[in-house]
């Protein structure tokens, strides 16, 4: 398994590096959904000035491989890229990614749904939204 | 025997710290491991009571009948809200 395909990381990801990666993995693949999560500026209703992601270092790592490992058998796809940041994240700036790779775009479009799904219910990664009035942790997933 | 508990978000701001260290005599049921961090911290109580709060031992999902032994690390993992 290439570990590079799966992160979480502080820093901010390249969308295109990300699907390169992916598409370097097989001459086969003729499809690629790409999800990309990104910070928005409200939330019921509440202007957010920044986010703060906190994860269980190890565990949540365990977790989005197990996803990506899952996605692999159950799905007809090629190959699966998850990237997801922590710490401080900017408004506009790039918060996750998933890139499911195969032959044929249907396949790709629900492994990438479902891998979205599946890591905001498995992956102990939890947002702080920043207000203008104080911060507050986000408790559900939507 | 000594048991590391984990705190992660908004239940390490309530409990004020982010891991605490409990000494068992023996290994412990998850129903004792509730109950004893319960007693610890009762700034806590109604969370573990409530479904929506997780518990990992040894950064796997616990269940009903997990075992809990010295040495372990538990973490009490509040509703996730990644992606």
């Amino acid at each position: 398994m290439n570990m590079d395909l799966v992160r979480i990381q502080k820093h901010d990801f390249s969308v295109n590096e990300e699907i390169e990666r992916v598409k370097a993995v097989s001459q086969s693949i003729g499809g690629v959904v790409a999800f990309l999560g990104t910070a928005r500026d409200i939330s019921k209703g509440e202007e957010i000035v920044r986010l703060d992601f906190e994860h269980y270092h190890g565990m949540a790592e365990k977790k989005l491989r197990e996803i990506r490992d899952a996605a692999l058998k159950n799905f007809n796809i090629i190959e699966m890229g998850v990237v997801h940041r922590v710490g401080n994240v900017d408004i506009g700036e790039n918060i996750v990614l998933i890139v499911a790779a195969a032959q044929h775009r249907n396949d790709a479009f629900m492994a990438c749904e479902w891998a979205i799904a599946e890591l905001k219910r498995i992956t102990p990664i939890w947002k702080k939204e920043k207000t203008r009035k104080g911060e507050v942790w986000v408790e559900e997933h939507p | 025997m000594t048991i590391k508990v984990r705190f992660f978000a908004m239940l390490k701001t309530k409990a004020g710290k982010e891991e605490v260290n409990l000494t068992v005599s023996e290994n412990i049921s998850l129903a004792q491991l509730k109950d004893m961090l319960k007693k610890e911290f009762p700034v806590l109580a109604e969370f573990i009571d409530s479904k929506s709060i997780m518990i990992s031992v040894n950064q796997e999902f616990a269940v009903k009948n997990t075992i809990i032994k010295g040495g372990d690390e538990v973490a009490l993992l509040p509703p996730f809200s990644g992606g």
